[in-house]
């Protein structure tokens, strides 16, 4: 067993060195289908939240029993019995953000950075520590997707959550909100967090000198 | 139950691969439609695994969910006994090509697997029973949507290897830049949303 990682680097891990929007480019799919609204993604990001810290804490606590060969299909079962439970859960409490994200609840299952924490960090670690890894990247994940939603939303419509900012003489760009403005405005945030990062090491490289 | 009917099978065609193409309308199976497509022969071939993987999924989930799930009304069970179809078969296609064809096999490395999280094959057979396609209609939903997919990966990696060669700024390298080629494509789809 290696070293036990402290739980706020582990914590903040998530949000920023290793975001799992902006830093691995795992989980395009949602990222892409859900940020047309702010209100959409926070809702996708909670619910990929609560899947992610439910799935790791059960998987660490599984990780001496469950056989090499096949951990996979079994990561895939506890993954798949969260989601079912936020499946069930938001159809009986929030209709309507059921109805508007529709199959994307179902496909978390197959978000890809569900499986890979539980590849990479709960089959390794405590339990304690896998469910705060399964919160911080949980939260990273809200937070990069929140902000894709807030620039195609106030960009598209001139509104945040269904809240107009621009006013009415606002001429909305209609493309962001539509299907490929998704692929675009991912493409350019993910840029410029590229160059935001990179200035940031390159300030730290010069301040080690 | 939906019906396709024999008349309608062309329409559905053109309807799967360009108007609701899975990558640029439903947004399924973005994850190996940006890490598979550097090379135009790696794509094809995912693609075509995918369309073969697809197409099965689509058989056995319809098979199981209007066999078993609905007459029992294990509905809310779908999710997690679809998975573990795709999960199987996903491994039988493993076997297979390991045997058949070791140069593919070695060529799509890692993506083999990742076909089971590929969210484009859960995401058909969840579109199928949402959208209660009898059998044989599910299954050429499955297909003609892979076959969406097949274009759309190696349109898509055509592109990239232009990309390689030419000067794009350090930050927009990889990823960055091919959502942005993406994105311009979708616009080009969306001319064919009319169609049908």
């Amino acid at each position: 067993m290696r070293n036990k990682p402290k739980l706020s680097s582990v914590f903040l891990n998530g949000i920023i060195t290793e975001n799992p929007t902006f830093r691995l480019v795992l989980g395009i799919c949602p990222t892409i289908a859900v940020t047309s609204g702010l209100i959409n993604a926070i809702g996708m990001g909670a619910a990929a939240t609560f899947v992610l810290v439910g799935s790791n804490f059960v998987i660490s606590l599984l990780r001496n029993v469950i056989p090499d060969k096949v951990r996979i299909p079994c990561f895939i079962v506890v993954i798949c019995t969260f989601v079912t439970l936020v499946q069930m859960l938001l159809q009986a409490f929030i209709p309507s953000l059921y109805a508007s994200l529709g199959m994307f609840i179902p496909l978390i299952v197959v978000n890809c950075i569900i499986l890979a924490r539980a590849e990479a960090f709960a089959s390794k670690n405590g339990p304690v520590a896998s469910a705060v890894d399964g919160l911080g990247m949980g939260i990273g994940f809200t937070l990069a997707i929140s902000i894709i939603a807030i620039v195609r939303e106030l960009l598209g419509t001139g509104c945040i959550a269904g809240i107009p900012i621009f006013g009415a003489g606002y001429d909305p760009m209609l493309i962001t909100i539509l299907a490929p403005g998704g692929f675009m405005v991912f493409g350019l945030t993910l840029g410029v967090a590229n160059i935001i990062m990179k200035r940031s090491e390159n300030k730290k490289a010069k301040e080690a000198k | 139950m939906e019906t396709v009917s024999c008349g309608n099978v062309l329409l559905f065609l053109v309807s799967c691969v360009l108007s609701n193409n899975f990558i640029f309308s439903r947004f399924l199976g973005c994850c190996p439609f940006l890490g598979v497509s550097s090379k135009v022969e790696t794509a094809a071939g995912m693609g075509m695994a995918v369309t073969f993987v697809m197409g099965l999924a689509s058989l056995f989930t319809s098979l199981v969910y209007q066999y078993v799930l609905f007459p029992l009304g294990l509905t809310y069970l779908s999710t997690i006994s679809f998975i573990l179809i795709i999960a199987s078969l996903v491994q039988f296609v493993e076997m297979f090509l390991k045997k058949s064809s070791p140069a593919l096999y070695k060529s799509l490395g890692i993506y083999l697997p990742l076909i089971t999280t590929n969210c484009a094959v859960l995401g058909v057979a969840t579109i199928n029973v949402s959208a209660q396609y009898d059998i044989l209609s599910s299954v050429l939903n499955g297909v003609f949507s892979a076959l969406g997919f097949l274009l759309a990966i190696v349109l898509m990696a055509g592109v990239r290897e232009r990309l390689e060669t030419s000067h794009i700024p350090e930050a927009f390298k990889g990823f960055p830049i091919g959502l942005f080629t993406a994105g311009l494509m979708a616009v080009a789809f969306m001319g064919f949303s009319g169609l049908v």
